[in-house]
This record gives C-alpha cells, structure tokens and sequence, in this order.
C-alpha cells in the first residue's frame, strides 16, 4: 500500500500553486476566483498561515556537535517558509495550495489564482553565484555563500612546491535528480476516536517528519503519529522534511476532513531536491613512480536555494576524497553556493560519486601521463592490507577521526580485473584499434564510510502464538528489509522465516528513530536487533527455568522452544512461555520480571565502517558520432559479512544503473532564466535495459570489527563508482590523445567536443 | 494525449478512430503499397507484403520508439503528427509517397514533398482525415539503409538519414533518394546531393564530398540533447554511412 492508496472517509485534495518565476519579488496573490469555484473548499498562501506555521529549523542542527567544533564550518544557511515569504526563489517554490473535493478541482482552483509578480535578476551560474556583485538570493546575507569549510592534513603548499610532477584539473558533475518511481505524497487526518494527527508520507524519515511537524504546528509530539508505507524508491530526496508535510496536516487540522495531495511528474522535477552540482578545481602532486604526494581540492557545491541537509553531501565528499589511497598531504575547501534552482539534497552516495569521480580520474591522468598501466598506479597508492586499520587523518561527518577497519584494497581490485579479463581485453582492444575500432576499459575504486549513527532501534516481542515481531525506526523502500531482518532474527533465535514479522516506518510503534539513508540500514538495525535480541533472551530463560524448575545455565533456546539439555521433552515453546508471561491470575512470572515478552535496544554505532570496492566498464566509442556503447560492466565489492547475496547484487544493480545515467544520459538543466529545460522524460534521460548492460558482480567479505554481525552497508555503493569508471574507459578508449573527460554526462555532443579540442580529423575517423 | 494530460489543450469534441475497420489496411495497388491511416505500425513492420515490395519502409519502422509502443502507433498518426525528428516522414519523402486526404465530399491527393510543412504541422485542413499512404514501390534491385543517431535505444533520432540507391548495369549511380530527419523543422529530401551522385562511381570519397551538399537543407535544432553543429556533423556522417550501406544491399540484392 503506497501513500496514493490511502483512501479515508470524506477526504479532500490539495494542488499547489508553484512559482514560474526562478527569482521574483511577490507583489500580490490573488486567490478570489479561485475560491468562488464550484468544488473548492479553501485557498491558503503564506499570509493565512503566517504565524500558524513556523518556519523550517536551521539546516546546521543535522549535524554532530563534535563535528562541528572539529571542523568549524560556517553555516548560514536560510530557514525556508512553508510557503513562499515575499520572494519566489525558484521555479516550483510552493506559493499557495488549494483544497477541493477532488485533484481535477483544485488544478482548476489553482489555475483561477492570480498571483503578480516583480522580476529578478537570476543566478543560475555558481561561479557567477560567487561574484561580489552578484545578486543576493537570500536577502540579510552578506553573500551567496551559505555553508563553507576548510581541512587540511600535512603540508599542502609547501609539499605541492616539492613535488617533481603536478597535474592541474576542473571537473564538473552535473546536476541530477533520483528520479524514484513514486513520487511524495502525503494524506493527513486527525483520527476521530484518539485525535492523533496521523500522517502518512512517501518519506525515509517518519520520526523527523513527526518531530518537525509537532515543532512547526505547535503540537506534543506525542499527539502526532508519521506512518511510512510502501514507498516507491526513496535514494535520498525523500530524506528531509518537505512543505507540503506540514501543510497537508496544517490542512486536515484547520478542515476537520482528511486531505490528500500526491504529485506528478512535472511537480517532482521542479519541487523534489536535486542531487549532486559540484564544480573541482584540483592540484595534485606526484612522482616518477604515480605515488599521490600531495593533493588540494577547491570545489563548489550548488546548493540550488535551500539545501536542508547543511553540509552533508559537501563533506562526504571531503571525507571520501582520498579513496583507498596513501596521501600524506591533503586539503579541501568545500563551498555551497546559492542559485535560484530547485534545493540540493542528498542522491544515492551524496556526495562521494563526486569526490570518486575525480580522484579517479586524477590517478588515470597520472597513469596516461607517466605511461604506465591505470591499475597498477593505483596498487602503487593502495593502502595495503598490512597497513590496516589505517587512519585517514581527518574527521569523518560524525566528527570521528576516519579509521578504514578492514578490507583488501588490492585483492578487491584483483577480483574485479579477473571477472572482467582485463589481459583480454587490452589484447581486444590492440586488435579493434588496427581496424579503426576504439574499445576502453576503465577502473574505478573507492571505499565508502557506512551505517552511519546516530542510532537505530529494534524492538523485538513474542506475541502469544510464539511470533517474533520486530518493530524498528527504519522504513523500507524496496531493499527487501521484510526479509534481511527477519533473516537477522531467524538466525539469533533459531526460528523459521515464517514465524517473524517485521513493523517498519510507523512512529507509533517504537518511540524513537533515525530511518533509511546512507547505506545505513543493515548494521544499525541489524545489530539494534542483535541487542534487543541478547536482551529478551535472557529474560526468556530466566522466565522457562522458573517455570521448568531448572537451571539457567542447562537451559537451550532453538526452533521456538526452550528446553533442559539432555531432556528435550521438558520444553516449554514461545507460545507457552508468551502466555505465561501476562500479567494477573494466569500469571506465571517470577516476582522479579515484569510482564509481556519484549525488549528494546537502540544501536548507536561508534562511527562509520568501511566497506570497499572496484568497478570496472568497458565500452566502445563511435569517433564519428561520439556515441558510447557499454558492453560490459563488473563489480567487486566487499561489504563486510552479506546477510542475503541476491538482495545485494539487486542494490548493486540498481545504483549501477542509475551510474550509467549519471555518466551517458541523464542531467537536469536550466536555462539562463531559471527554467527547467529537463522537466520531464522526454529531456531527463533514464538508462533502460538496452542500455544497461549485463552487470558481473564479485562478493568479497571483509567482516566489521564495528558491531556485533560484523556487517557493513553497501546500498549506495553500485552508484559511487560508475561516472568514474565510465569516464576513465572514454579516456582510455581515447588514448593517446589523453582527453580531458572530466565532466559528465558525457553525451555524444561533448564526446566530439572533445575530440575536437585535441584537433582530431573526426572526419577520417582515425585517430 | 500528453498535450490533454499537461492541460495544454482543452477540445470540446474528441473523436475516437480506432473503430473505423476501413482505414486499417495494406494492399497493392497500380500506385504502389497503399496502407491504411489506422494500420498500426507493428502490423506494418511484420507484412511480408511490405518486406517484399517496400522494404525500407518495414525496416524504418523497427528504429519507432519500442514494440508496445508500435503496437500502439499508427502510420497515418506518425504521418500527420509530422514531428521532423521521425522517421516514417523521411520515408515518405524518399519514396515520393502520396498522401489520399478525405474531406466530405473533397477528397485530395497531397504529395509527400508538399505534405510537411513546418514543425508538427502537416498540409491537413481541420477538416481534413488523412484515409491512405501510396508509397510507390522502388525496383526491386534497390539497396537501402536507415542511419541514425538516438541518445538512447527507441528515443526520437538527434539524426537520421534514409537511403535507396539503384547502380545501372556499370556499377554507376542510376538512381538515389536522400532523406533527412531529426536536422530541420521538417523531414527534408537532399535533391541537390542526388543530382550530384547521380551517374557517379559509389565510393567512399564520393559520398564524403557529396555529403558537404548537404548544407542547404540543414537547419537544425540546437537542444538540451545536441547542438546545432553536432546535428550538422552528425547528418554528414550518416550521409555517408547510409549511401554505403545502400550500395551493399544493392549488391547483395543483385547476387
């Protein structure tokens, strides 16, 4: 059941009125004729819900203490109204909403308002953003920048004068949007009999959606209840808190009736975060052998006009910047810049993509310059196993020093090279180029700080017909956690798959929680389940030896009973030991144990855990046309120990493809107005299964020291590598004109434009 | 459909064909291959009347969108809908099709040269229904080739180009129709390239230098998916590529 699926008695629909303008001043909105139609219940805009709405909280207040006072970032970043304040900022910022008896009747209401404004000059350009004279997106701002930071490790300058070679690059990657199946909606009702406001919203994070709409309504938390169903793909968008999940339950407060509003396409292109924008300018310092001595990265973020995540993508890439390499001496400078686009949030790897992509393409460009073989410049650079855990020297986004745990970087890179026959293929490729056929093959490797805290929950109970429910904070959007965790618990307790249940995404059945983002999801539920798991255990042994008159320690739990060793038919099930576990006449408890068979732990992960992997692409450019043709593409990665094999080469199979859009096909553009020119399908190309092709993929396992499974997470890494690895076999198809394939998508227009630049006769078809 | 659903339009009266059996047929007549308005695409694609007589045509259809969506589409719809990055519309233009227009009691026939007039807009009166395509069939020791260029397998060609080449009994030029699509605000026939193919040896060289004659009827769009000069570049390339490829089936059709 998706959140379009819920249908309540006399339920209303709303549409929004969204700004056509990129920047513009309000003058006036007109909602008269809007309100006289047939069907409309009611028009709201930011004066009828001034002061009753309160604004969104400062974007700073996601981030850890301790990495705030560890990396001193500025934050000044403005707090967005639920509905526009006298300025439009973007092309789909909301400016009103309309309630009718149905969708159709609130377009129409929308349609009817009249809604005047000011033309402003706009920014799309976040160099230009940059300028001292540029104009102000946000007003009470001295400038465009709203976040900033700056760190360093070793001596940067001083080691970038030393070196014998320097490489100096941009790089760009676009802008891209998550493009999930379903898009957000959110159905809002104050329950009749317990006048609970209960929400239902196409979100990753109930417990904030519900933290943030009791703060801004002025509600008890506890009178408000955020129910994640089924969602259709989440990748991160769905992350943070949107207007329209505090004005939908604004509406069904002040109506009385339920109220329904669901986007579509067009809405989700010009209202749901983009993802990714970043602009590198980098220097990098090595020698004869391809060893990185020194390497500063100076790189702008565009945050569109909000980014409510801070500085999380802007960070993670810092944070990920120096991949599975040794650099002893490292900087980067971080800027999010405002422009009058749609916010910047967090996309499948948030931030990491960028900084692979272009450590990646710095080691081929080593590789090209110094002639020598990519793969092996990178074993040249691996952190060796020997050398784990190894501290990265700087602080991760939870304001832990980085520590990579465990993993093989080289035996990772080996697996991937033998699945895709490397030697082979370098063959293949000597042979095509005689007869005028240019094949590549490119690498690329990364490791991923995974299972971010601050915590997880799982609340494990045995109800009285010996089922194992599980309850937990985190909410699924097709990974498959009906499965994995029940996987997790089936295993602990020795149960089958059928006897345990799983309740996730609903506030109200566990009191606190985080969600599912950050390939976060199996090691902070799975060890949250582990714990609360040790937990109830023990209390069910000590409830069965009562019970039995035995002792604790002859006591074993297995396929859904209890029983004394040696003495299996002195055994008491689940089921028994749930029913003697209520409280009154019926009662069999000890005097020390409270009733009802449940416990609940809340994991809190000492930091991140590293999980790693290389991917390698092999493709065939047209020279003529500039046309790419994937044709094969393999995977090894080791995500710690792998709870269920099939469900992580499909994760792996889906960040891979929407890689493959990221580096061939898909951009979100603007034109200098502040229009969306990919707004829709047709111009935001999705990669489909022509253009994916067959993905091998190699498990390798190095378990984690960090919990008690020994699991990492590996949900975003399938979508980390692809841009590089794409962008490195292009570069390698190419050589020895070594082409600067530094920006992505890399379409067949910018493909020829780089040929171009290295004054090729494209028309000859040689190069 | 999409124009209804982006509330782009708002008809008073909408008139459903798909009832109309009659419009949905192919046949062969005195003029050529005449196909239905409503004959869907896919059934067009597989007629082993149209593999036979009009072979371009059945083979151009494969590069429309995919399957379900040929199942779906009609060569009448594609036809009218006269978008210049289409390919039935350079067929057409190829094979000098001529279009049978119904009006009450006004029936026309519109020559493919003079039926596209401008971005999605045919020669049709409001009150006109486009009844039947007479594609001419060409001899059937022709070659023929469609080349394209698309960001993604099925999407409307950045492109393309549609060839038939005949060579006369000394392996010369004797007959060659050029068409583009995808580089212009209609579908365009390249007649100044013809006339300097015609009579000429088939050869890389030749086909590259005619290829620059191409400029006259390149206009083309610049977009978020190519540029105005890729477009140019492209349709250059493609020139080439679909006239040799032309020329290989011609050869194989004539062992």
């Amino acid at each position: 059941m998706y959140v379009s699926d819920v249908r309540l008695p006399n339920m209303l629909h709303a549409a929004l009125l969204r700004s056509i303008h990129a920047h513009a001043r309000i003058r006036s909105v007109d909602t008269k004729e809007a309100l006289r139609l047939d069907g409309v219940v009611g028009v709201w805009a930011d004066r009828e819900t001034e002061g009753r709405i309160s604004p969104f909280p400062e974007s700073f207040e996601i981030h850890p203490a301790r990495w705030l006072e560890g990396v001193k970032p500025v934050l000044q970043g403005p707090r967005p109204t639920a509905l526009a304040r006298g300025k439009v900022h973007y092309v789909g910022e909301p400016v009103a909403i309309v309630v009718a008896e149905d969708r159709a009747k609130a377009e129409d209401g929308v349609d009817a308002i009249v809604a005047d404004y000011e033309e402003l000059p706009v920014v799309i350009d976040p160099e230009e953003s940059l300028q001292a004279r540029a104009t102000l997106v946000h007003e009470g701002s001295n400038n465009n920048v709203v976040f900033s930071f700056s760190i360093e490790k070793g001596q940067v300058n001083e080691a970038l004068g030393a070196v014998p070679y320097t490489l100096k690059e941009r790089f760009r990657h676009h802008r891209y949007c998550a493009a999930p199946l379903e898009g957000r909606g959110v159905v809002a009702w104050v329950e009749p009999k317990t006048n609970i406001l209960t929400v239902w919203s196409s979100t990753q994070m109930p417990h904030l959606v519900r933290r943030q709409i009791a703060a801004q309504l002025g509600l008890p938390e506890e009178t408000v209840r955020v129910i994640a169903p089924d969602i259709g793909g989440g990748f991160g968008p769905k992350v943070f808190v949107y207007p329209e999940e505090i004005l939908v339950p604004f509406l069904a407060l002040q109506l009385g009736r339920p109220v329904k509003w669901i986007e579509d396409r067009t809405e989700h292109f010009i209202s749901t975060a983009h993802g990714r924008d970043q602009l590198h300018d980098v220097e990098c310092g090595f020698d004869q052998e391809g060893r990185i001595l020194a390497f500063r990265d100076r790189f702008l973020l565009d945050n569109g006009a909000y980014n409510p995540m801070g500085l999380t993508d802007a960070y993670n890439t810092a944070a990920h910047l120096q991949g599975p390499y040794k650099i002893p001496n490292f900087s980067v400078t971080g800027t999010c810049v405002s422009t009058n686009k749609v916010p910047n949030a967090p996309y499948r790897g948030a931030g990491r993509p960028e900084a692979v992509f272009v450590m990646e393409r710095c080691i081929d460009t080593i590789a090209a310059r110094l002639k020598l073989d990519p793969a092996e410049v990178r074993r040249r650079n691996f952190v060796q196993p020997e050398e784990m855990p190894y501290h990265a020297g700087i602080l991760y986004r939870d304001g832990e020093p980085i520590c990579y745990d465990s993993g093989n970087y080289p035996e990772t890179l080996t697996r991937a090279l033998e699945a895709a026959g490397y030697d082979e293929l370098r063959k293949r490729q000597r042979e095509l180029r005689q007869r005028g056929r240019y094949l590549g093959i490119g690498i690329g490797c990364y490791v991923e700080g995974t299972g971010v805290g601050s915590f997880e929950g799982a609340r494990v109970r045995i109800d009285s017909s010996g089922q194992l429910i599980i309850a937990t904070g985190a909410t699924g959007h097709g990974q498959g956690h009906e499965t994995v965790f029940a996987q997790i618990a089936a295993d602990l307790w020795g149960l089958s798959l059928d006897k345990i249940s799983l309740v996730e995404g609903d506030t109200a059945s566990i009191p606190f929680g985080c969600g599912t983002f950050g390939s976060r999801g199996t090691v902070n539920v799975g060890s949250a389940i582990y714990g609360a798991s040790v937990r109830l255990k023990e209390k069910v042994l000590r409830l069965a030896a009562h019970i039995l008159e035995a002792n604790l320690d002859d006591l074993e739990l297995g396929e859904g009973k209890v029983f004394v060793r040696g003495f299996p038919q002195r055994d008491l099930s689940l089921s028994d030991l749930a029913r003697a576990a209520v409280p009154g006449w019926a009662s069999k408890l000890p005097e020390d144990l409270e009733p009802g068979l449940e416990a609940t732990y809340y994991f809190v992960p000492p930091t991140v855990t590293w999980a790693n992997a290389a991917h390698v692409a092999v493709l065939e450019v047209d020279v003529q046309t500039g046309g790419i043709k994937l044709l094969d593409y393999v995977v090894a990665h080791d995500a710690g120990k792998l709870i269920n094999p099939l469900f992580v080469d499909g994760q792996i199979h889906g960040g891979v493809a929407q890689g493959i859009g990221a580096a061939l096909y898909e951009e979100i553009a603007y034109d200098t107005n502040g229009q969306i020119l990919s707004g829709s399908f047709v111009n935001y190309l999705l990669p489909g299964s022509m253009e994916v092709p067959p993905i091998k993929t190699v498990h390798l396992e190095s378990p984690s020291p960090l919990n008690p499974l020994g699991v990492k997470g590996m949900g975003e890494g399938g979508a980390i590598a692809p841009p590089a690895a794409i962008a490195n076999a292009l570069a390698d198809a190419l050589q020895p004109l070594a082409p600067q394939v530094n920006e992505i998508p890399l379409t067949p227009d910018r493909v020829l434009q780089l040929l171009a630049r290295r004054e090729v006769n494209v028309e000859a078809g040689a190069i | 459909m999409p124009l209804l659903n982006l509330r782009l339009t708002k008809p008073k009266i909408l008139v459903d064909l798909n009832g109309v059996s009659s419009l949905d047929s192919i046949r062969e007549t005195s003029g050529g291959l005449s196909i239905g308005a409503m004959t869907r695409q896919s059934r067009v694609e597989r007629s082993s009347l149209v593999r036979e007589r009009c072979p371009i045509l059945a083979e151009a259809i494969r590069y429309i969108g995919h399957v379900a969506i040929r199942h779906r589409g009609t060569i009448g719809g594609s036809l009218v809908h006269a978008d210049p990055a289409a390919e039935l519309p350079a067929v057409a233009l190829a094979l000098d099709a001529n279009f049978e227009v119904a009006r009450d009691g006004r029936d026309r026939v519109i020559p493919a040269a003079e039926f596209f007039i401008d971005y999605l807009t045919s020669a049709l009166a409001p009150d006109e229904i486009l009844r039947e395509i007479v594609f001419p069939m060409v001899r059937p020791s022709s070659g023929y080739a469609l080349e394209e260029v698309t960001r993604r397998h099925g999407d409307f060609a950045i492109a393309g180009v549609v060839a038939i080449v005949d060579l006369d009994e000394a392996a010369k030029i004797a007959d060659v129709r050029v068409a583009l699509f995808g580089v212009a605000s209609t579908a365009v026939r390249a007649r100044k390239l013809e006339r300097a193919l015609m009579g000429q040896e088939p050869n890389e060289h030749v086909f590259r230098d005619a290829a620059a004659l191409l400029d006259d009827v390149l206009d083309p769009p610049g977009d978020i998916h190519a540029s105005t000069a890729y477009r140019k570049h492209a349709a250059a390339v493609l020139t080439a590529r679909a006239l040799h490829r032309a020329v290989q089936v011609c050869h194989d059709r004539r062992l």
